[in-house]
């Protein structure tokens, strides 16, 4: 029996990036707030310890800040006709464990969609004419614009100290930034970081071919900074053990380094570590939920009543939990019906290696987020005027680090170890880097999370399956834009540039992003979306669901300066609205 | 109704305590992890980042001294004694391999390991039902048992440097089967975690005096490149440290 708690204003399930963000929002509002966070409290004295941090094979290879698969994953498979497997090894993408989040061990790159993106089927139906968009697309609207949540992005920006260039200020184009990115109010908070040799060198043949390079906005500061919560940072150093780490300077944006060190001081504000929620409680009428069940780690059961619940478990952990609650019912790929599940996206990635004689590149120098990008051929920044897929890339050159475990770039035909092996090894280690691509996803019908029949967590709960192979759409615009990223590579003059395109099928086992969006997505349609477009369920009032689950469908870009903004957009809804008037935000 | 019970640490009522109450239950006296209760305050506590053990090299936690033997002679094709770097054999390739199968990487501690096992596609990614330490102990097992089948009786250290390339290679190439564990993956098992051995921190018992960094030029552990971020094309002066720090700096 699970011993029931006193009840509070607020539950969270998760003390992540969103979590932490609604955590202070609603604190400040006066909310009594608990947050329950299943992995352990982690700070950067003590867990980002400079002493031992920048050791690879701990972090980045052994994953040591990770969810581990044995308490919890996913079962994954290509399409319907296969029978899922569980992911006993996490490897395409790394969920988050532990106060932080995944913000403490992500690159940093902070990016706003463009405005394009958030009605992305009006705006394409109007540009294109309808029927342009191929049928098997469930291309949609997120039921809110961008100029609504610009202020939302702003604020984000502003408590990460985010490093960069404005391209649109207040509708002027500025050289030197992201031309094709929605006006913003003002610039960034801090100035772009210093560059290395490679992004310079691709902004050069960029730029030299006519392309509009800029620096890519960063989470990786370039400067001290105090943010408006009071909370200081330091300057980036250019260690090289970022993403996959958590950073031991207080440089990298997280909720450890922006919003901890006062949120944890408030005496509304209560943070339990080391315990699961395993599922919303809903009361009988199925109309609100009372609360939820926790498992802590010894096992103890208990019962958190709470007014509200809102879902901050990463976008993955929010569908898996809607799931178990029964909060919206379970997507259907063969009917269309039901909506938790529906439009679950990813990222479509390919990359070109380049190798040169002349050149020193100090791989090492690096950070998550420092480098270059194009976004030329971006979401509908182009015209798709007589080409086979819509959507696009960002083309990155954001060379992250020089770990050799992983990084040991070498030429297609190089043996894989002995004397050949070491001597190509030693000769091309400082002399080759690497752009990438980073494209869109567009949801399908097939593409989409329900809980698996066979596998269970270590609870007895059954683990989330994951059905994903990459659309042709988003095959061709690949290709397209991979294509392009070959121009680049011929102005840069490499002695060797070597391609890898984003083929099918989709394999869980190559790192690719851990950017899961959809599942529980915001929409002006109950029947094709289980969130309104304030992020609560339309079937239950009182439950919140904030991440990239929220994502109708990804575009070519990073999802967290998104996520942060959509948190603050929630934050907003619930206490300028929902607390006064507890209800349905919008008429179904 | 139920009636509320005790929460679960003591300091849920923090809105009837002073703004400063603080408790933060981070572990108790047996080292068993306990949930905690966190408010009012930053917790921090003394002593409580976890650093890594050094490796002490010496001995085998793991291997049989035969398995040993042939693991050090394996480690030494893959990454050769030449003109360019000692052998991973005098690397700590090995020793290093001993040591990870003998924590959690070698028990799979952290994988999901519940049935029912099956053969997946490619894109499923890893199914077996074996740790680390038991492919390693069947791979051995076989590959000892098809040297002695086929080299009169001789186990893979007992082959002669060419002989023990060819096999590899076959390994490599999916062309051989063994009696018992399956030759490739076994290959494929052993060619990670030796790059793994020889590239890792030294601290890890492999890497000896950051023998693999200083082959390419990787600074390791130095975590502050303020001061060469603007020398564009030129060779970074500094020599490796350890996350141990430097073997100079130590008296020997
Ligand atoms: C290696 C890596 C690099 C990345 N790089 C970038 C990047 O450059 N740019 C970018 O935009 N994004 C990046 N990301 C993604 C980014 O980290 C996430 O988008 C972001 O952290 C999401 O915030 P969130 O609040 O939704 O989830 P999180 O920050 O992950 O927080 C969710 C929290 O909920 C907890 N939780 C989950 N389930 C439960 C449960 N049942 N009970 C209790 N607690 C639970 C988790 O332990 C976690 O602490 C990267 C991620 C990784 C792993
Ligand atoms: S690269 Fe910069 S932001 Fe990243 S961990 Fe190192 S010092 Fe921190």
């Amino acid at each position: 029996m699970a011993r029931r708690l006193p009840r509070r204003d607020v539950v969270i399930v998760g003390l992540g990036w969103t979590g932490a963000i609604l955590a202070h929002e609603l604190t400040d509002a006066g909310y009594d707030v608990v947050a329950i966070e299943r992995g352990p409290w982690r700070d950067t004295a003590t867990d980002f310890n400079v002493g031992y941090m920048p050791d690879e094979l701990r972090y980045a290879i052994r994953q040591d800040l990770f969810l581990k698969p044995a308490q919890e994953t996913f079962t994954f498979r290509n399409n319907t006709t296969q029978t899922a497997l569980p992911i006993r090894e996490f490897g395409s993408f790394l969920p988050g464990n532990g106060v932080g989040g995944a913000g403490v061990h992500w690159n940093g790159h902070t990016w706003r969609f463009f405005p394009s993106d958030f009605n992305l089927k009006s705006h394409l139906d109007q540009r294109y004419g309808p029927g342009f968009v191929h049928k098997d697309l469930q291309v949609q609207d997120w039921g809110f614009t961008y100029d609504e949540i610009e202020s939302a992005y702003d604020r984000f920006e502003y408590l990460a100290g985010i490093s960069g260039k404005a391209g649109v200020l207040k509708g002027q184009v500025q050289t030197g930034g992201n031309p094709f990115e929605g006006p913003r109010a003002r610039d960034y908070p801090l100035p772009p970081m210093k560059m290395t040799l490679a992004p310079t060198m691709f902004a050069q043949a960029a730029q030299g071919i006519g392309l509009h390079p800029f620096p890519t906005p960063s989470a990786n500061l370039s400067g001290a900074y105090v943010n408006p919560l009071g909370i200081a940072m330091g300057e980036c150093t250019y260690c090289g053990f970022c993403e996959r780490f958590g950073c031991s300077n207080y440089s990298k944006s997280s909720a450890q380094t922006t919003i901890l060190p006062l949120l944890m001081r408030k005496s509304n504000f209560e943070a339990r570590t080391l315990c699961e929620v395993t599922r919303v409680n809903m009361h009988p009428t199925g109309k609100h939920a009372t609360g939820v069940t926790y498992v802590d780690v010894n096992g103890e059961e208990f019962e958190q009543p709470a007014d509200l619940v809102l879902l901050c478990a990463y976008g993955l952990h929010n569908v898996r939990l809607m799931l178990l609650s029964k909060i919206g019912q379970s997507y259907d790929p063969n009917t269309g019906e039901g909506t938790v599940g529906r439009n679950y996206c990813y990222q479509t990635n390919s990359g070109v290696q380049l190798f040169f004689d002349d050149k020193i590149f100090n791989p090492f120098i690096a950070a998550g987020s420092l480098g270059q990008t194009v976004d030329d051929y971006n979401g509908d920044a182009f015209d798709h005027t007589g080409k086979d897929f819509v959507g696009g890339a960002g083309i990155n050159c954001i060379p992250t680090n020089g770990r050799p475990i992983s990084f040991r770039p070498v030429p297609p035909g190089t043996p894989r170890w002995g004397s050949a092996w070491k001597k190509a090894t030693k000769d091309n280690y400082l002399r080759a880097f690497g752009f990438s691509s980073q494209g869109s996803s567009y949801a399908i019908r097939g593409n989409y999370l329900d809980l698996d029949p066979t596998y269970k967590d270590r609870f007895g709960n059954p683990l989330m399956r994951m059905t994903f192979d990459f659309p042709d759409n988003d095959i061709r615009m690949s290709n397209w834009v991979t294509d392009r990223m070959q121009e680049i590579a011929k102005a840069l003059n490499p002695r060797q540039a070597v391609v890898s395109r984003r083929t099918k099928p989709y394999n869980i086992v190559p790192y690719q992003s851990t950017h899961n969006t959809g599942g529980a997505i915001v929409g002006a349609d109950p029947k094709t979306s289980p969130l309104n477009r304030y992020l609560q369920s339309w079937d239950v009032h009182n439950v919140f669901a904030i991440g990239a689950s929220a994502f109708p469908q990804n575009a070519g870009k990073n999802p967290t300066g998104t996520v942060g903004a959509l948190a603050y957009w929630a934050a907003d809804a619930i206490i300028q609205k929902y607390m006064r008037n507890p209800g349905p935000l919008v008429q179904a | 109704m139920t009636h509320d019970a005790a929460p679960p640490v003591s300091v849920t009522r923090r809105r009837f305590l002073a703004s400063t109450a603080a408790i933060a239950v981070l572990a108790s006296a047996g080292g068993r992890a306990h949930a905690a209760s966190l408010s009012g305050i930053l917790p921090w506590q003394p002593y409580s980042a976890t650093p890594p053990t050094p490796v002490v090299p010496g001995g085998w936690t793991f291997f049989t001294p035969a398995e040993a033997r042939a693991v050090e002679a394996i480690v030494d094709r893959l990454i050769p004694a030449d003109d360019v770097s000692v052998g991973g054999k005098d690397a700590g390739c090995a020793v290093f391999i001993d040591r990870q199968l003998s924590g959690s990487y070698g028990s799979a501690q952290n994988l999901y390991m519940q049935p029912p096992f099956a053969n997946g596609t490619p894109s499923q990614g890893f199914q077996s039902p074996l740790s680390p330490t038991g492919r390693y102990r069947q791979g051995l097992a076989g590959l000892d048992a098809y040297c002695k089948a086929n080299f009169a009786g001789k186990s893979f250290d007992g082959l002669s440097p060419a002989e023990q390339d060819d096999l590899l290679k076959k390994m490599e190439a999916n062309g051989i089967k063994f009696e018992s564990g399956d030759a490739k993956s076994l290959f494929e098992l052993l060619l990670q975690n030796t790059m793994e051995g020889f590239f890792a921190d030294p601290i890890y018992g492999g890497n000896k005096d950051m023998v693999s960094w200083r082959m390419i030029g990787f600074p390791g552990a130095r975590y502050d490149y303020r001061d060469h971020i603007d020398k564009h094309n030129q060779p970074y002066p500094l020599p490796p440290v350890s996350i141990m720090g430097n073997s100079t700096w130590v008296r020997r």
